[in-house]
Order: C-alpha cells, then sequence, then structure tokens
C-alpha cells in the first residue's frame, strides 16, 4: 500500500468495489459516515484497519480501502483486539450486525467493553439476519411476526445493546441513524478519537425484510440530554430511551487496556522448544 | 455558521457561503454515484443511467460554484462541520428512499424533492443573514437551484407515471 501525503477525500477510502446490499439498504448511509470519518481525521489508508465477522453489514472490509479482515462468525472482536494489542499505532475499527455482534458474538462484547481496548464497535442494526433471509434476531422486538422461524413472534424481550455495554464497562457509548451520514459521521470521528472502547449502534434499515424501517428515519430524534460521564446518570437515562434517541450517551473515563505485548520469538524453532515434551 | 436555538442558520461571509454550497453539490453528485452503482448491481440500467447523469449535472453544478469562487479544499476540509449536514436538509437523496424496481419517474422525483430542499436552504440563509454580499449571493444560489427544479419539473412531465404494481416482484428476495 502507497503511503499517503496528503488528505483525503472520503470516496478515496472507498475501494472501487461495488456494494451487493439491496437499494434502500442503511449499510450505504453506514459506509459513506465511515469514509467522511476518516477524511475528517485526515488518517492514511495504511493508518486504519476494519475488521467485521460475518453478515450483510459485515461485508464493510471489502467496500473499503483500508487494512480490512472478514472474520469468522461473532469472532471480529477477540481478533480486532489481538490486532490492537500487536498494532497499538492502528485506528481499528470493528463493524458487523446485531446478530453477529449481540448473539453469536454477544460474549466476546460484554468482554471487549470490561477489557476496554481502544477500539471502535460499530454495529449495524437492522433488528433482523438479513444474509439468512429473515430471521429474528436478539434485538427484534418480541411481537414482530413476519419471521418465518417465529410467525407468532419471539415473545422474548429484545436485547439493549446500550445497557449491556454501560454496564459491561464500555468507555463511549453512542447511537446513530443511518439516514443522517454526517452525524453519525460526525459520531465515528469522537469515537475514534476517545480512549478505550467505543460502542456505535446505528439503526441501519433492512428495506428488503423489515420494509416498515424505511419510516425510521422519521422516528429518530436526537436526545435532549448532554453527554455524561457519571455511569449512574447514563443508566438512568436509559430508563427513559424510547430506542430512537440519538447521540452520545456516556464518556467514560477510564484508562484503556493497553497491554505490552512480549517481545517476539525469534523464529520457530524457539517456539518449537517451548512446546517441547520433556522427556523423563 | 451556526444555528442558535430558533433562529435559524447563520452564515457569516460569502466564502463559508460558496463552501457550503460546494459541500452540498458535493454530497449530491457522490449520492447519485453511488445510487447508480446500486441500480446496475441490481440489473435496473435505465435507472442507472439515470443517476449517472443526474450526477453528471451535479458534476457541472460543483464547476458553477467553483466559478463563483468556491473553494475545494475549503468545502472539504470542513464541509462535515456545516449546519446543511442535518438531515433533511442536503441536496442529496436519502438512502433509504430508492427501490431496486424503481423507475426513471421515481428517480427524478427524489431528485425534484431534494433540488427544493436546497432552495429552501438558500432561502433560510438569506433570510437569516444580515451581510448584503451573503444575502446577495444566497439569492443566486437559491435561483440557480430554483432553475435545476424547473429542468426537473419538466423533465418529469415527459415520463410516464408508474402503474401502481410497480414494486411487484414474481420472485422477491423476501421469499425463499
Amino acid at each position: 500500500m502507497d503511503v499517503e501525503t496528503t488528505q483525503l477525500a472520503p470516496k478515496q477510502y472507498k475501494s472501487g468495489l461495488k456494494p451487493v446490499w439491496c437499494p434502500g439498504c442503511g449499510d450505504f448511509g453506514v459506509l459513506s459516515s465511515i469514509t467522511r470519518a476518516l477524511s475528517v481525521l485526515g488518517l492514511r489508508r495504511e493508518e486504519v484497519a476494519v475488521i467485521s465477522g460475518i453478515g450483510c453489514s459485515s461485508r464493510i472490509p471489502a467496500y473499503l480501502d483500508v487494512y480490512g479482515f472478514h472474520a469468522v462468525h461473532g469472532r471480529a472482536l477477540p481478533l480486532a483486539t489481538g490486532l490492537k494489542i500487536a498494532r497499538p499505532d492502528l485506528t481499528v475499527l470493528v463493524a458487523g450486525g446485531d446478530g453477529d455482534g449481540f448473539s453469536i458474538g454477544g460474549n466476546h462484547f460484554m468482554h471487549a467493553c470490561r477489557r476496554n481496548t481502544d477500539l471502535t464497535y460499530i454495529v449495524m442494526d437492522n433488528q433482523v439476519y438479513g444474509m439468512t433471509k429473515g430471521q429474528a434476531s436478539p434485538t427484534t422486538d418480541p411481537d414482530w411476526e413476519a419471521g418465518k422461524l417465529t410467525p407468532g413472534g419471539t415473545g422474548i424481550n429484545p436485547f439493549q445493546p446500550l445497557v449491556i455495554a454501560l454496564a459491561s464497562g464500555a468507555n463511549f457509548i453512542a447511537r446513530c441513524s443511518s439516514s443522517d451520514p454526517n452525524g453519525t459521521a460526525q459520531t465515528i470521528v469522537e469515537a475514534i478519537q476517545h480512549p478505550g472502547f467505543s460502542f456505535v449502534q446505528i439503526l441501519s434499515p433492512c428495506v428488503t425484510f423489515r420494509p416498515e424501517q424505511r419510516q425510521w428515519k422519521n422516528l429518530v430524534h436526537p436526545a435532549p440530554v448532554e453527554p455524561t460521564d457519571d455511569p449512574a446518570r447514563a443508566a438512568r437515562r436509559l430508563l427513559t430511551d424510547d430506542a430512537y434517541f440519538t447521540g452520545v450517551l456516556y464518556l467514560g473515563q477510564r484508562a484503556p487496556n493497553e497491554p505490552v505485548p512480549k517481545q517476539s520469538r525469534d523464529g520457530i524453532a524457539a517456539l518449537e522448544e517451548e512446546f517441547k515434551v520433556a522427556s523423563t | 455558521m451556526h444555528r442558535p436555538d430558533d433562529k435559524g442558520l447563520i452564515i457569516g461571509s460569502t466564502d463559508e457561503l460558496l463552501a457550503h454550497a460546494m459541500a452540498i453539490e458535493m454530497e449530491a453528485a457522490e449520492r447519485y454515484e453511488e445510487l447508480a452503482d446500486q441500480m446496475e448491481m441490481h440489473n435496473n440500467p435505465e435507472v442507472a443511467e439515470l443517476f449517472s447523469k443526474l450526477a453528471e449535472i451535479e458534476g457541472k453544478h460543483i464547476q458553477q460554484v467553483r466559478d463563483l469562487g468556491g473553494d475545494d479544499e475549503l468545502s472539504l476540509k470542513t464541509r462535515w462541520k456545516y449546519g446543511w449536514a442535518e438531515p433533511g436538509v442536503s441536496e442529496a437523496p436519502d438512502y433509504e428512499d430508492v427501490h431496486y424496481l424503481m423507475q426513471p419517474y421515481h428517480a427524478v422525483s427524489l431528485a425534484l424533492r431534494a433540488e427544493r430542499r436546497a432552495v429552501s436552504f438558500f432561502v433560510e440563509v438569506g433570510e437569516q443573514s444580515e451581510d448584503e454580499e451573503v444575502v446577495a449571493m444566497a439569492a443566486r444560489l437559491a435561483q440557480d437551484e430554483r432553475n435545476h427544479v424547473t429542468l426537473l419539473e419538466e423533465w418529469l412531465n415527459i415520463l410516464p407515471e408508474p402503474d401502481e404494481d410497480w414494486a411487484d416482484d414474481p420472485d422477491p428476495p423476501a421469499e425463499g
């Protein structure tokens, strides 16, 4: 990859590969917001890595001209954590959907919040598994009856990503809407700049399996309060959350986890030596 | 630029206003390019071509603003901080408003709505400013946008209105 010397325009962070997402999909807006954020921060392409899981939204690294890795389902966060520890100089973004992040990767989500490594985790939440043709996800409302596997609705209360992020120790928590690419870009900039684990939930409609979500853009509204660094106050605000508030909720002050990895081994021989079975 | 509560959008100089105008046109041009790609990927070549044409037209608008003194670099560096960047203000159509089976009539209707938003934006800027140069430039830019609206209205008039069942797909992606 060539080393950049000038500030890039947002479109220069795009790979040129045309997204296969359905027209109308909110993920287009998120892709646009990420490129705008990288441009505003003046980051060179070789200074950024985007790690994703599996799902429609997890295709995003392919559409960006930065380092990227399309990982195993639900395992984007541990991979990104390893990368950030090995290469703390990189700006590491993690991207995926609600199924990948909160179901298959749910445990990793909690522990990434707790660990507080300096990552920015962007979850494109459409409350459905779109790539597999429309099953209920962890954030689906209990009365959504259009899913073929749950014809009477799931009957289960949805996962609350912001609540779990706060309770687990995330250092920056925000919600955005893909219908506001400029506002979302600004929030992503703030998330990248804030030290520690930053979590950004982006309401990103699936117009194919949840066509009613086209109306989200008319439902979202900025939260009427400023961000807080007090977790108790943030928790109280979440009690009155109507799921459509947008903005930064919480700016934590916890120092990020920045372990210094041990010196690399000299080579394969040294590694083999470490695993050598002692003869008796 | 700032938008104090209940006082609307206030732009302090013609340089700032032209930077806004450049940013608006740049975003619209990029959005139409993206929408053209989406339609191409989903085998809707007629609308893909139309969105490409709209992107080209927006490219010409960028040049027009540049000729008035718009600064590319200033727009690029600060474009995301501008007041126009609020939802429902920009000249670019919303991502959610497209459909893989949409027809040229829908595409031009979308563009028309976006241009009308741009007219409203520049009218508001003119009404809120007390700087004569800003007022004059805002009036000029609003008139340019009105001209775009007129062209799109004429274009829309010659396009056939879609049938009611335009979105019916005999092999819909949501089945299966």
